[in-house]
């Protein structure tokens, strides 16, 4: 088979490419191109350095396959990073990579790779698909730790069939050996962290020079709606955070929610985190969705436990003003126990077991 | 493989490495000694001085060998910039290459005033209205003599005479690095008191070119040192660069006539097979005014970073003429300067031919470039 390999210059996608090569495909690698600076200049911390699409390259190269940068740096602007800075200023918490998987990686690049006559794109990504009972299947991957499906959740039918996770039966220390048995110059790089485009600075520091307009000071309210404090901007604060509040209490303090409306951050005792569900939207499904009623593990955020829950749709309209209303869909989700820090904006991941149901974005808590 | 990326950069000349080899084994000298080894090395410097000159209509002393294109561009704007006391005034055309634009750039955050001259949806500049940005305070006008992306030729002769009309005592410089190859190039019929050539765009090396100096052209050093070149290029002669690009100047002068039958014979073919098929699509030059290698063409609704790698798939190496150093393609400064949204800049891809290609070779190209244009349109 010809694929088309992503390459983003680290070791779990040299390796990914490296295992497909090695299966006698005819691979493909590309690095794909996100980020820039002001200038246009390539950043010089973050992804899309421009040693990392050396890295990339010369990784390539070993293999003996052919390799490209691709240019996505305005759709990952327009659909990634002002996306993140809108959801901060609506004080909800994105995660950039769900939206980078579902409007790049496995949209835009999906399309360029069947374009140059590719049947799969490759990434190195800890999921794994299993192809069983005429269906497609997402699942976690073997390596608990570095397992990645959380973020892969939009992927369906059609995504599934024309993606390959090498890595997802491998351990990371594994594909660190198999690196370093091939001799490939990303052996011992580094992980990269979560957001890429953030670069050197925090998020934080990203909004203040990004966002239009800043970032606005408010108050720090309790749940009396006494004030606290105050704060230099609320989109330093996510729900469940305990840092940065510079208030002094008897007992520690979280943020319990953020409110856009009136900048203020509201805080609360350990106990007020707890929140016994929440309401998901724009749902997307491996395969088909759930039953009213089902019982499912949802994760609320990457690294964290699944919560045993119970699901209901609800049916929305949306849409604003003139425009035609569109049938959307969202779903209750209840949880067995109750669960601290819900934040809204993040993916709400369904599981059974290993595999992956579906997910969508967390738009409220439920007390 | 059919290269069709000639402007990037093009094969050495059989007889250019002839030229150099001896300068890479016995005739090692540095050309500053002196002794026999230098003298050796320094004459044929020093006849590599005399023959380019010679090529282009200048005095030998007129001639300053640099490391390429992007240096001479350097020298040329820094070098007239820093040349007077105090902040002066730099008129640059918007397309110009990154080698002048960023040079022009850093003078203006050096406190030097810029400004930029704009061009027209073809991307000629208007020599009236290049000399209407003169000010009192302007030393330099730079406008290339031809566009390394789309290859439209700018009237710099015109330029030249407006700008004079204007103000006598203004330094004229022109990018001709891309036109060398298939372009008369006389510096006196031209008027330009600097001129920039870099000698792997046509059959010689990399990492040498020259700057044409007029005398009595103010200039201040960029690179410092020892005192070469007159003292306007410090650094140990690149002598068997030098005698590589007298070479290579003269193969190219010698094979103009020829270059231009047999290109401009293979991108008629070239075009017209491809506008017989594809009637959208659009060439961004005008079509009487354009260096004979050059075919920049739009293709709407196709992406040419898919087209390119379809290229590169079945053996042809084109560009879109705009790449950042990580290889991925960037809009290009000149499309958007010539009106191009960013989506049409997109699908704009750059063919250049060169002194290898063969006439029938445009038939094959076009072949190859509509076979890989299949289920995009």
């Amino acid at each position: 088979m010809r694929v088309l390999a992503a390459m983003s210059g680290g070791v779990d996608s040299s390796v990914a490419a490296a295992l497909m090569a090695a299966e006698g495909h005819e691979v493909i690698g590309v690095t794909l191109k996100l980020w820039e600076g002001p200038g246009g200049e390539a950043p010089t911390a973050g992804c899309c350095t421009v040693s990392d699409a050396e890295d990339a390259r010369r990784v390539a190269d070993q293999l003996g396959i052919p390799y490209y940068v691709l240019d996505y740096t305005d759709e990952f602007r327009a659909g990634v990073v002002d996306r993140f800075i809108a959801d901060y200023a609506a004080g909800r918490t994105p995660n950039p990579c769900v939206e980078c998987n579902r409007v790049v990686k496995f949209d835009l690049l999906l399309d360029q790779a069947l374009q140059l006559g590719c049947d799969l794109i490759v990434t190195g990504h800890y999921a794994r698909v299993r192809h069983a009972n005429d269906e497609y299947q997402l699942l976690r991957g073997v390596d608990r730790a570095k397992d990645q499906s959380y973020v892969l959740y939009m992927l369906g039918q059609q995504e599934l069939a024309r993606v390959r996770f090498p890595l997802g039966n491998m351990s990371k220390s594994r594909t660190r050996d198999v690196a370093a048995k091939l001799g490939l110059r990303t052996a011992a790089k580094a992980d990269s962290q979560e957001v890429c485009f953030v670069g050197d600075g925090d998020y934080r520091t990203f909004l203040r020079l990004h966002a239009p307009g800043g970032v606005a000071p408010g108050p720090i309210l309790d749940l009396d709606g006494r004030v606290v404090g105050r704060h230099d901007g609320f989109t330093d604060f996510t729900v469940g955070q305990r840092r940065g509040l510079g208030i002094a209490f008897g007992e520690p303090r979280y943020v319990v929610e953020v409110r856009p409306a009136t900048q203020a951050v509201v805080v609360g005792g350990a106990a007020d985190l707890l929140v016994s569900g929440c309401t998901v939207r724009s749902p997307s499904w491996v395969s088909s969705p759930p039953e009213a009623g089902d019982r499912l593990e949802v994760r609320l955020r990457y690294r964290s436990e699944p919560v045993a829950a119970t699901v209901h749709p609800i049916p929305v309209l949306v849409g604003a003003g003139g425009s035609a209303p569109a049938l959307d869909s969202a779903w209750l989700v209840w949880f067995d126990e109750p669960r601290a820090a819900v934040a809204p904006g993040q993916a709400a991941v369904f599981y059974e077991g290993d595999r992956v149901i579906g997910g969508g974005t967390i738009v409220e808590s439920l007390r | 493989m059919l290269y069709l990326d000639h402007a990037a950069t093009t094969p050495m000349r059989p007889r250019v490495w002839e030229a150099m080899a001896p300068f890479a084994s016995e005739t090692f000298g540095n050309s500053s000694g002196i002794h026999e080894v230098s003298r050796r090395a320094k004459n044929a410097l020093e006849e590599a001085r005399e023959t380019a000159a010679d090529l282009i209509g200048a005095g030998p002393k007129e001639i300053v060998f640099t490391s390429g294109g992007t240096e001479a561009d350097n020298l040329a704007v820094k070098g007239t910039a820093l040349s007077g006391a105090g902040p002066s005034g730099i008129v640059v055309s918007s397309v110009e290459h990154e080698a002048v634009l960023e040079s022009a750039r850093f003078c203006a955050r050096l406190g030097h005033l810029v400004a930029v001259a704009q061009v027209d949806d073809q991307g000629r500049v208007d020599p009236a209205s290049v000399a209407e940005l003169i000010e009192d305070s302007t030393v330099l006008v730079s406008v290339m003599a031809a566009n390394n992306e789309t290859g439209v030729i700018e009237p710099v002769r015109e330029v030249v005479h407006a700008v004079r009309e204007r103000m006598s005592s203004v330094t004229v410089h022109t990018d001709a690095v891309q036109a060398f190859i298939s372009e008369d190039l006389d510096v006196s019929d031209l008027g330009v008191d600097l001129l920039s050539l870099a000698a792997h765009k046509f059959g010689g090396p990399k990492g040498i070119g020259l700057l044409f100096v007029r005398e009595g052209t103010r200039l201040e050093p960029v690179a410092h040192g020892g005192g070469h070149e007159l003292g306007r290029r410090s650094g140990t002669h690149n002598v068997m660069g030098a005698v590589g690009m007298a070479a290579a100047m003269t193969e190219a002068v010698k094979d103009r006539d020829r270059f231009r039958s047999d290109v401009g014979e293979a991108r008629r073919r070239f075009e017209s097979a491809l506008t017989r098929v594809l009637p959208d699509l659009r060439i961004n030059a005008p079509l009487d005014n354009r260096l004979v290698q050059h075919s920049h063409v739009r293709i709407p609704g196709v992406r040419n970073e898919t087209v390119l790698i379809r290229l590169d798939r079945n053996g042809v190496a084109a560009s879109s003429a705009s790449a950042c150093q990580s290889g991925a393609n960037t809009v290009s400064h000149v499309l958007r300067a010539m009106g191009f949204s960013d989506e049409e800049a997109r699908q704009c891809l750059r063919f250049t031919f060169g002194w290898t290609t063969r006439p029938d070779e445009g038939e094959e190209a076009a072949r190859i470039v509509l076979d890989c244009l299949e289920g995009l349109l």
